[in-house]
């Protein structure tokens, strides 16, 4: 079965998640989207499974036109899809999950779920799952969880496998073990798409390399193509914003974080061992894909985390166990990854948000009386430094735009005298006359002495502030480079290649020298066009 | 995150806030939300946030509206079940006049008892027997302001406070075991009766506000379960010989000393007393509180944002716990006005309806404290017009609960208002969009 | 470096701390104190006695009499035991097996019913009306709880049980008046119960108005229009509109007169059999087929319904509203078997206590089922002990169901696990 996807264009608002973007899939074969997470792969995915309506393009099987009002009309067209975030009842048995949808009934609507076990059995025993059908999913590795997915799209005989994401919960066997079942899928006829943002996994399965970048097809690549070509290809390179930074002049190591760990409460290691230090006026930027314990490594700082073990210390303190507060209140200011969730409450006012962790110290506060002039005049003048564009203090922050939410928290953040600064996603989805502003307050803060910890995602962000960079992978630290080391050195730690064999030298902990890595940027792309 | 005073880990895609657990969930909802593909389900359009924002910011038309056509109902039922429209109704085809006069009567009869009983005597000799129905007014709206505002503060920190009639029990047991049993000075002795009542309508809203913080149990059910206990609690003490009257069978205790009773503000021709009063300073307590403190800027961030609030430094437990114990001492404030205001002894009824009562009030004024008031007014004005309305036409006073049960019905479902009214605001496809707006971050 | 990662379960035993849940153990504990207090060491040092046949059964069987002192210790070391193995399989981060809160409180009422009877002025009572009575109370309540289970399965919240009761009772009195119809009145009844459903429906699934704020206020509506048209229509009319005919109970000859289980199982109403029917048919039709498959999974996890082709909203719908069918039968127990006629508000909290025992029950028909026969049974005590003159209070008997459940949502009674997404409205994006 060959499916296309024609032109697909998909709009969130004002926010284009898909911009025109066309791929076919021809049967029998592996067709890897590889992207950025937020480059829009899932999205191109809702799409085709009739979970969104697309805004504009077409979807075709075997060159014609289909219309999926919802998932239902994908699969009876042959289409399954393993979710990223797996759509199975934790509380049901294996057998029950795939049945669901699909039942094999008796008189009355009588399930036989025997039925379903044989079928579950079968296709287990032809691929070597290993799946006991009356197993309860929750008590199951994600592993198997991701055999059970598939399974159920085997049962509804699916012509064309989706995979979202499917390593991204697995081990490094696990992993093996998922690619190897691909490949059998694929010989036996199944066109599978594969979606992933890491390279190795991406050029060991691929039969064709889709790239996407910012919502938009940027490029086609070959499996045979380097690494380092398809990193370039994924991350893309600096658009325009250069920033002009002075060198760091880096003072004490007044922060310090040893053998941090941090367990999810199933028991998951989300941080591993991780310790490194940050000078004053220095800033260390984190970088990794998205899920590979950036966000626990500044919950853990902040202590926001239950299951965290190990020490963090701001000037000979340990914060660790202490509360939020208190950590607050002891001089770290912390911009979180998700502002609307975390950093600000959209229906509180401007000027509440911004005294949203001071509003019972003075001057905001005298005893349990808010002082509302004072929380306003503040107000006004943030709005004024920092440049937000509101209706007035008293609007609520959910009406602000995204930069300007940001703006909002960063704001609060760096008007009081700091030990520590840590900021997570600082410029996510904010415009860019904004994020250069923002940027530069960053500098500011470092160059007026505070060690300085961000984490990014975005390549270009990481590369614009660091003065040295941390790659953290599945929950640990791969190592510490120099901050002008070349992105697609950047891009192969970040999936997971050590230092040495990404070809840069691994800084920690011998403090940032001088010293070049000698690796010229050498980006063998321009900025990619829309194709 | 598995302290169980969070509510359950969010979906990282999803921007709003989470919703609440739900039913009796186990703590820290471990069990039920560890896998991702659990956390991906939480809805885009909360509906917890949605309805705060409907509480709290929805339009006054819809309001005005909503009454409007809660009355219509009313006056349906009245005129349906009035034997003049039935008998008139039977040859309508022949004099359809008869019966839409019929109508007319009885509608204009009963709302307007009810409204004299509410309001203004027109039909009373002297001025202080034409006021006398605003005073009783006043009177019954003591209790609906005062349990209407421990559930609006709980609403305003994400809380469902269904016991408020637990809490005026308690509330009313102390006030009144310490009224009827200590010999004190008068002024000290009120004082001493309202703090009681206090202590214990706090004791009882602390329990769910604990159990909800420290062991995820859900408050709307706790909270309906301690109404019950409450209730047998009462009748159970009732008949022991500290509260039991003296020479009396019935459970019902003895009348609390003068001297632990509210004075009456104009006197004893009315039944109006300083629990209003109290009740005023309450409102002008919780909107400083909500409004001015720092703990009331706690509540609210929690209720608005229990991610925010926690990631601020604010302790998200001891906000609920704080709101509950807030919540419970003005339900227990409520009950005073019952034991020491109107009632004077207590007895298994002490309570009325005024706890579910209080939901509705709480409802209507939109969860802030001056929405609280009115409504708690407009509640005692059907009730006490309901009183008059009953004894002058025959007509239950049971009339009353629909119309307020619609009067919520239809604030709630804003949209359904607009359909009836045929208002295009466009508010449904806003809101639609706005939800596919916040889930555009994590879809992308 | 790849292999220092960890898979979820190869660490979990050693770092993470277990969550471990000491609800269950300690409250067990306590309780099995207070036997141990209560009914060992505080016993009459007396014989209570157990009546089982009544003088004019065929079959007779001799009392039962037990010595308060001997039950009291043998229940006490039983109750210490569990609660001893509760404890042991917490600190190993085990689970409880299911049988062992149901085991626990069957010895405990056990313990607690002979004591209670021992010590009263009159220590002998009906057992065999004692249990029967107790299934009359039970049996509207366990209609109303599988109305909750039908409603909160399919994840939407059901407080208003009340008011389907409620409507219902009124319902099945009125028509049942009018047509002298059993039939009519039950159908009636049931008319009735799924109107309030539809609109607890509408409003939580279309307007997405919070599911706990409509099932409060339809309690209170119902109330209110119930009593309305009580006062304005039945009560100077009673002879007209509130005097339903009453179902009569089929005795089944033989069966019926064996000792205790007789009554309960082979000489009730046709109601009474429907109530065993319902719960087989609704425990089979969640458990054993398509149907329960889907709603099921409407209540745990909605979107992975929705990825296979089921309309999770449509089938909240249906569900709530066949809610209200079973509800409906509930209340014309009300109005066509307990009482001859409808009174205001005469469901009297019962919906309360049928939403308690759905919860105790763990949402599982089966368990709403022993729940509510343990709440009426408590019920039914109460006013037996009343009679007999005991030293517990009848308002601690009628407490007990809203305080074990109260123990049961703090998660001290085990775990209670609600529908994952009960109480969340579904949006589709």
């Amino acid at each position: 079965m060959k499916l296309e996807l024609r032109g697909i264009t998909k709009k969130f608002g004002t926010f284009t998640a898909n911009d025109d973007i066309t791929v076919v899939v021809e049967s029998g074969q592996v067709h890897s989207l590889l992207g950025e997470n937020g480059a829009g792969k899932s999205t191109l995915m809702n799409v085709l499974f009739g979970l969104y309506e697309a805004t504009a393009g077409q979807v075709l099987i075997d060159d014609s036109p289909v219309q999926f009002h919802g998932p239902g009309d994908a699969m009876a067209a042959g289409i399954g899809m393993v979710h990223q975030h797996f759509m199975l009842v934790p509380v049901f048995t294996v057998a029950e999950n795939v049945a669901l949808g699909d039942e094999v009934t008796r008189a009355a609507g009588i399930l036989d779920l025997e039925a379903t076990r044989r079928k579950i059995r079968e296709i287990s025993d032809r691929f070597g799952f290993h799946v006991d059908p009356d197993a309860l999913v929750e008590d199951l590795p994600v592993g198997v969880q991701q055999r059970v997915e598939i399974i159920k799209a085997l049962v509804r005989e699916a012509k064309v496998l989706i995979l979202d994401e499917p390593t991204a919960v697995l081990t490094p066997q696990e992993t093996d073990e998922l690619l190897n079942i691909i490949r059998q899928l694929r010989d036996a006829g199944t066109s599978v798409v594969f979606i992933s943002h890491k390279l190795r996994e991406v050029k060991e399965i691929s039969d064709v390399i889709t790239v996407i970048r910012r919502g938009k097809v940027v490029g086609h690549a070959e499996p045979t193509a380097s690494a380092a070509e398809l990193a370039s290809l994924m991350v893309g390179r600096s658009v325009s914003l250069s920033l002009e930074k002075e060198p760091a002049t880096p003072g004490e190591e007044t922060f310090s974080i040893q053998n941090l760990t941090v367990l999810a409460d199933n028991g998951q290691v989300l941080l591993d061992d991780v310790s490194f230090g940050i000078h004053n006026g220095e800033i260390l930027a984190v970088a990794g894909v998205q899920g590979n314990g950036q966000t626990e490594l500044t919950e853990a700082i902040m202590g926001l985390l239950d299951h965290a073990s190990g020490k963090v210390v701001l000037h000979g303190e340990n914060l660790l166990g202490r509360s939020v507060k208190s950590i607050i209140n002891s001089g770290v200011g912390f911009v979180p990854e998700d502002r609307s969730t975390d950093g600000l409450v959209g229906t509180f006012t401007v000027a509440e948000n911004l005294v949203l962790n001071q509003y019972d110290r003075a001057p905001f506060a005298r005893g349990m009386n808010m002082r509302g002039s004072v929380i306003a005049e503040n107000a006004e003048q943030k709005i004024g430094e920092f440049d937000i564009r509101t209706q007035g203090p008293q609007a609520d922050a959910g009406t602000l735009s995204g930069g300007n939410q940001q703006k909002v928290v960063m704001a609060r953040e760096l008007s009081r005298p700091l030990k520590l600064f840590i900021a997570s996603q600082p410029t996510r989805g904010v415009d860019v006359g904004s994020i250069e502003f923002l940027h530069r307050r960053i500098i500011a803060e470092r160059d007026g002495g505070t060690p300085v910890l961000i984490v990014s995602t975005e390549l270009d962000e990481v590369v614009e502030l660091a003065d040295r960079i941390a790659v953290l992978y599945k929950g640990q630290l791969v190592g510490i480079v120099p901050g002008d080391t070349p992105r697609d050195t950047l891009g192969l730690m970040m999936a997971g290649a050590s230092a040495d064999e990404a070809g840069a030298i691994d800084i920690d902990p011998v403090p940032p020298t001088d010293t070049s890595t000698g690796t010229p940027v050498a980006n063998p792309e321009e900025e990619h066009g829309n194709e | 995150m598995s302290d169980p005073a969070n509510l359950p880990d969010r979906d990282p895609a999803s921007t709003q806030t989470p919703p609440p657990p739900p039913a009796g969930s186990t703590p820290g909802g471990a069990a039920a939300g560890n896998t991702p593909a659990q956390l991906a389900e939480a809805s885009p359009q909360d509906p917890q946030a949605s309805l705060m924002r409907r509480i709290t910011t929805g339009n006054g038309l819809v309001s005005v509206l909503a009454i409007v056509l809660s009355l219509l109902v009313g006056a349906i039922l009245i005129a349906a079940t009035d034997e003049r429209v039935t008998s008139a109704a039977s040859y309508f085809f022949s004099r359809p006049t008869d019966m839409l006069s019929a109508i007319w009567a009885s509608v204009s009869e009963a709302y307007g008892a009810l409204f004299r009983s509410a309001f203004f005597n027109t039909q009373a000799d002297g001025f202080a027997n034409a006021i006398y129905p605003l005073t009783e007014t006043l009177t019954v709206a003591t209790p609906l302001i005062l349990a209407g505002l421990g559930v609006a503060l709980a609403f305003r920190v994400g809380l469902f406070n269904i016991g408020g009639q637990g809490q005026i029990i308690l509330g009313a047991m102390l006030a009144g075991w310490v009224g009827f049993t200590l010999n004190l000075p008068a002024g000290l002795h009120l004082l001493l009766a309202v703090v009681a009542g206090i202590i214990g309508g706090a004791i009882w809203g602390g329990i769910a506000g604990v159990l909800k913080a420290k062991r995820g149990a859900h408050e709307v059910i706790v909270t309906i379960m301690l109404n019950y206990i409450a209730v047998y609690l009462l009748l159970y003490v009732l008949t022991t010989p500290g509260f039991q009257r003296p020479g009396s069978n019935n459970p019902i205790s003895p009348e609390i000393h003068e001297s632990a009773a509210y004075p009456l503000i104009f006197g004893s021709g009315f039944r109006l007393h300083l629990g209003f009063i109290v009740a005023l300073l309450a409102v002008a307590f919780v909107w400083w509180l909500l409004n001015r403190s720092t703990t009331g800027f706690e509540l609210r961030a929690v209720g608005a944002n229990p991610q925010a609030a926690r990631t601020a430094g604010i302790n998200v437990s001891r906000a609920y716990i704080t709101a509950m114990v807030i919540a419970g001492a003005l339900a227990g404030l409520a009950g005073t006005a019952q034991i020491s205001g109107t009632e004077r002894s207590l007895s298994g009824d002490i309570a009325a309806s005024f706890g579910f009562d209080a939901i509705t009030v709480a409802l209507l004024g939109r969860s802030n404290p001056i929405g609280t008031m009115f409504a708690g007014l407009l509640f005692g004005a059907l009730r006490a017009g309901g009183v008059g309305m009953q004894s002058n036409t025959g007509i239950p006073i049971d009339i009353v609960l629909v119309v307020q049960s619609f009067i919520v019905l239809f604030i709630a479902a804003p949209p359904l208002v607009r359909s009836i009214f045929r208002i295009h605001t466009g508010q449904k496809k806003s809101r639609k969009s706005t939800a596919r707006t916040a889930k555009a971050g994590g879809a992308a | 470096m790849s292999t220092a990662t960890t898979t979820p379960s190869s660490r979990t035993g050693s770092i993470a701390p277990a969550i471990r849940n000491w609800g269950a153990p300690v409250t067990l504990a306590v309780l099995a104190l207070v036997a141990l207090v209560g009914f060992a060491i505080g016993s009459p040092h007396a014989s209570a006695r157990f009546r089982i046949s009544a003088d004019a059964d065929a079959l007779q069987v001799p009392d039962v009499v037990l010595g308060t002192t001997l039950v009291g210790w043998i229940t006490a070391v039983v109750l210490l035991a569990l609660a001893a193995y509760s404890f042991a399989l917490t600190t190993r981060a085990q689970p409880a097996p299911r049988w062992l809160v149901p085991a626990f409180a069957a010895v405990w009422v056990i313990a607690f019913l002979v004591w209670v009877i021992g010590s009263a002025n009159n220590p002998n009572v009906y057992f065999s009306g004692l249990i029967a009575g107790s299934f009359t109370l039970a049996i509207p309540l366990i209609f109303g709880s599988l109305s909750g289970v039908l409603c909160e399965r399919s994840g939407v919240i059901n407080i208003a049980i009340e008011g389907q009761l409620l409507a219902g009772a009124f319902g099945a009195a009125i028509v049942g008046s009018i047509t002298h119809s059993l039939l009519a009145g039950v159908l009636a009844a049931i008319v009735a119960s799924v109107v309030v459903s539809m609109v607890l429906a509408v409003f939580s699934i279309k307007y997405m108005v919070n599911q706990v704020i409509v099932g409060v206020v339809l309690n209170v509506l119902v109330a209110g229009l119930t009593s309305f048209l009580f006062s304005t229509v039945m009560k100077d009319n009673s002879s007209l509109f509130n005097s339903p005919p009453s179902f009569h109970n089929i005795r089944i000859p033989g069966l019926a007169d064996i000792p205790v289980f007789g009554p309960i199982l082979f000489d009730q109403t046709i109601l009474g059999y429907g109530m065993y029917l319902a719960v087989f048919l609704v425990w089979f039709g969640l458990f054993k087929t398509r149907w329960g498959l889907r709603v099921r999974a409407v209540g745990e996890h909605p979107k992975a319904a929705d990825t296979v082709g089921i309309k999770v909203n449509t089938m909240r719908f249906w569900n709530v509203t066949l809610a209200g069918v079973v509800a409906g039968v509930g209340g014309a127990f009300f109005t066509l078997v307990t009482s001859s006629s409808f009174n205001k508000e005469m469901t009297a909290g019962q919906g309360f206590i049928a939403l308690a025992a759905l919860i105790f029950g763990r949402w599982n028909p089966i368990g709403a089922f022993f729940a509510a026969l343990l709440f009426g049974f408590s019920l039914n005590l109460s006013f037996v002990l009343t009679i007999l003159g005991t030293p517990v209070p009848s308002q601690f008997m009628q407490m007990l169901p809203y305080v074990v459940t109260v123990f049961a949502v703090a998660g001290l009674a085990g775990k209670s696990r609600p529908p994952a997404s009960n109480g969340i409205p579904y949006v589709k994006e």
